[in-house]
């Protein structure tokens, strides 16, 4: 008896390697070790790049894979943090421009974004269903025009620039190495954390929700409070990327939350799969990818029709994206990552 | 507007006064107060409170013209959606592309008039080819509907820029709707006694009335006759419209037919008022969007409110608050979700 018991706790707690998965180890070693074989342009254009936009997209699949709600307003949540960071920190577009340090801008950036991503929440989860992607839709754009319209705080239709990433430890982190392992240990630590979440007490509830608001309403969940903090989190890791993108454009204007980003935001995730927090990313590499080098193939003019084209054959024949076909061809690879119904 | 015959099913509310007495009574005192806003000659102070009365007359009318476009396109949108729960958010490329096809038929016929039945018929029949051709094979999955709608959207707007490049064309308007007419409101008395009449575009008084015929006619089409019948149908109960033997796939044809061309149609018109230019799509969109979100899915009624909200809203913001215009809408919308989920004249499903 006292046998078993004690050789119960080895059994069930397995090694933590083989927690995290030989895949995972694999691919994070490639990802630390990229940088040794990358030159500049691919270390930030296409690594540091993609990974941003990897964690927009992650925020859109979380709360389309876990809670149900497709949003279109993660690039607007991106972008407001990215304001944030000009006006709290410095700018060289002679307005506001606080001058706090990095360390005080930053994490308040990703507050408001937060919080403004809960309000975005708020409202759209009076609805259901289809009308979220109609409602997120109507805010990004209306944030957009509000953003070119409007000089005393967005600074209007050239918006801000000369937003510069801080430089601390000896360490100017806008060089393209050191920006991309912070963009890494961002992604990853959005990855992980969405990962572990998703088998969370709140990660479940917020799934079951998904699948059955009704019902769990009934058990006495109050799933408006549930999906509004959903879109807190996903605020957190939109705001994160947004604070990313600024410190890598150096500036932001009305054009980086336009309705144009907003939809690449949503093609990133759909074409790499919403089903699992790898998708996004994959997605975004292809996405990064095909903008750097479609234009040889079809020219800087017609890019967006070949990216429109792909996005509607993945939406056609596979709606699960990359991760998708990846399953149809390969179905022992795909049992941990694949939950039947969106 | 129909809320005036909202049944009254408080019945007597206590003071000898029904509801439907008292809502009757609200909205006489709206009319008068509007009727004397317009007519009336303003005291100095209302002046001084709203910069001046051909200002704030001029934004009415310019909002209330918007608000005939806006409901052209987003009747369209509603149709489309109560019936089909499609949610096309191709609808505002539907309105970009009718009004290029318009301004390249006006322009090489000469006949404005042609240039306005092509924009429709062409646009009824693209509805049609993507009704059939690609949301039939999804029906049922709201999502990949939405997201197909999203690439045709993206393709087509890239193609008509490599097409029609990134220029601003303009409509011409035909002569006899050309011109200004003199409206009956005094705007100002001038000191030597004179009154001065405020004068507006000829052409957007035709586009409104035209927006006004369309509504009634599209009322009309949905409630006498033997399709509009089937519609409401459908929108209430899809798959018993079916049973009754039904051909439903026909019937949303015509509805996607009439969606598309309105949407071409209001892009044909909407070009000679304003102008045609890349971006327009993004712009109605937003605008049905909008409109739908706040009158109610699915209801002409209530696409008629909506637009009539959204067009005013957005041109008295222009005026008195240029630079939070969008925030006008902006707070229209959520205060909307937050009272009525489902619009104004939504139903709860």
């Amino acid at each position: 008896m006292t046998m078993s018991l004690q050789s119960t706790p080895g059994a069930t707690q397995p090694n933590w390697l083989d927690k995290i998965g030989a895949g995972h180890i694999f691919l994070g070693i490639a990802l630390v070790l990229y940088p040794l074989v990358a030159s500049d342009f691919f270390l930030t254009q296409i690594g540091g790049y993609s990974l941003i936009f990897g964690m927009l997209g992650l925020s859109l699949m979380m709360l389309a894979g876990y809670g149900g709600m497709v949003s279109l307003a993660q690039i607007t949540v991106a972008g407001i943090a990215a304001y944030c960071i000009a006006i709290f920190g410095d700018n060289n577009s002679h307005l506001l421009g606080f001058g706090w340090p990095w360390w005080i801008a930053a994490p308040v950036a990703i507050l408001i974004a937060a919080i403004a991503s809960s309000l975005i929440g708020w409202i759209s989860v009076r609805t259901e269903g289809i009308y979220t992607i109609m409602i997120t839709l109507a805010i990004a754009t209306a944030t957009f025009y509000f953003a070119q319209q409007n000089y005393a705080i967005f600074n209007g239709h050239s918006g801000y620039a000369g937003v510069r990433a801080p430089a601390f430890w000896g360490v100017n982190w806008r060089d393209p190495k050191p920006f991309y392992y912070l963009c890494l240990g961002f992604s990853v630590l959005a990855y992980a954390s969405i990962l572990y979440g998703s088998r969370s007490t709140f990660g479940l509830t917020l799934q079951a929700i998904r699948d059955n608001p009704r019902r769990m309403r009934a058990l006495g969940f109050n799933v408006t409070a549930h999906k509004v903090f959903a879109w807190f989190l996903a605020g957190i890791t939109g705001g994160m990327a947004g604070v990313l993108l600024v410190w890598f454009n150096g500036r932001v204007s009305p054009g980086t939350i336009g309705v144009d980003a907003a939809i690449d935001v949503l093609i990133i995730a759909v074409i790499g799969g919403l089903r699992h927090p790898i998708g996004p990313f994959l997605g975004a590499l292809v996405v990064v990818l095909m903008q750097t080098f479609a234009i040889d193939l079809v020219g800087a003019e017609r890019f967006n029709t070949l990216i429109g084209l792909v996005f509607l054959v993945i939406v056609f024949i596979s709606p699960d994206g990359i991760l998708g076909l990846w399953a149809k061809f390969k179905p022992n690879f795909s049992q941990e990552s694949l939950r039947p119904g969106l | 507007m129909s809320i005036l015959d909202r049944p009254s099913s408080s019945g007597i509310s206590g003071g000898g006064v029904s509801r439907r007495q008292a809502w009757g009574l609200f909205w006489l005192l709206v009319a008068a107060l509007v009727a004397w806003l317009v007519f009336a000659v303003w005291p100095d102070w209302l002046n001084a409170i709203l910069i001046s009365k051909k200002a704030f007359v001029s934004a009415v009318l310019n909002g209330v013209t918007l608000a005939g476009l806006y409901f052209l396109v987003a009747s369209g949108f509603t149709l489309i959606f109560g019936l089909m729960r499609n949610v096309n958010l191709a609808h505002g490329s539907l309105y970009l592309l009718g009004a290029y096809i318009g301004y390249e038929v006006a322009n090489r016929t000469g006949y404005w008039l042609l240039g306005v039945a092509a924009g429709f018929i062409v646009l009824a029949a693209i509805g049609v080819v993507m009704q059939v051709v690609v949301f039939r094979r999804l029906e049922g999955d709201d999502l990949r509907q939405t997201l197909v709608s999203i690439g045709i959207s993206i393709v087509a707007a890239d193609l008509m820029l490599a097409v029609w490049a990134g220029g601003t064309y303009q409509i011409a308007v035909p002569e006899w709707l050309d011109g200004a007419v003199t409206l009956p409101v005094i705007t100002a008395v001038r000191s030597n006694g004179a009154s001065v009449f405020l004068t507006y575009p000829f052409y957007r008084i035709a586009v409104l009335a035209a927006a006004i015929v369309i509504g009634i006619g599209l009322w009309l089409m949905l409630n006498k006759t033997r399709v509009g019948m089937m519609i409401r149908a459908g929108v209430d109960d899809r798959a018993m419209l079916s049973a009754s033997g039904v051909n439903v796939h026909a019937v949303f044809a015509i509805v996607f037919a009439v969606g598309a061309g309105l949407a071409g149609f209001a892009g044909v018109v909407g070009g000679s008022a304003l102008s045609v230019a890349p971006g327009e799509d993004i712009r109605y969109l937003l605008a049905s969007l909008v409109v739908v979100i706040v009158g109610g899915m699915g209801s002409i009624s209530g696409a008629a409110i909506g637009a009539l909200l959204i067009g005013l809203a957005e041109q008295l913001g222009l005026v008195y608050f240029p630079t939070y215009g969008v925030v006008l809408t902006f707070i229209i919308m959520v205060v909307t979700l937050a009272i009525r989920p489902q619009g104004i004249m939504g139903k709860s499903r």
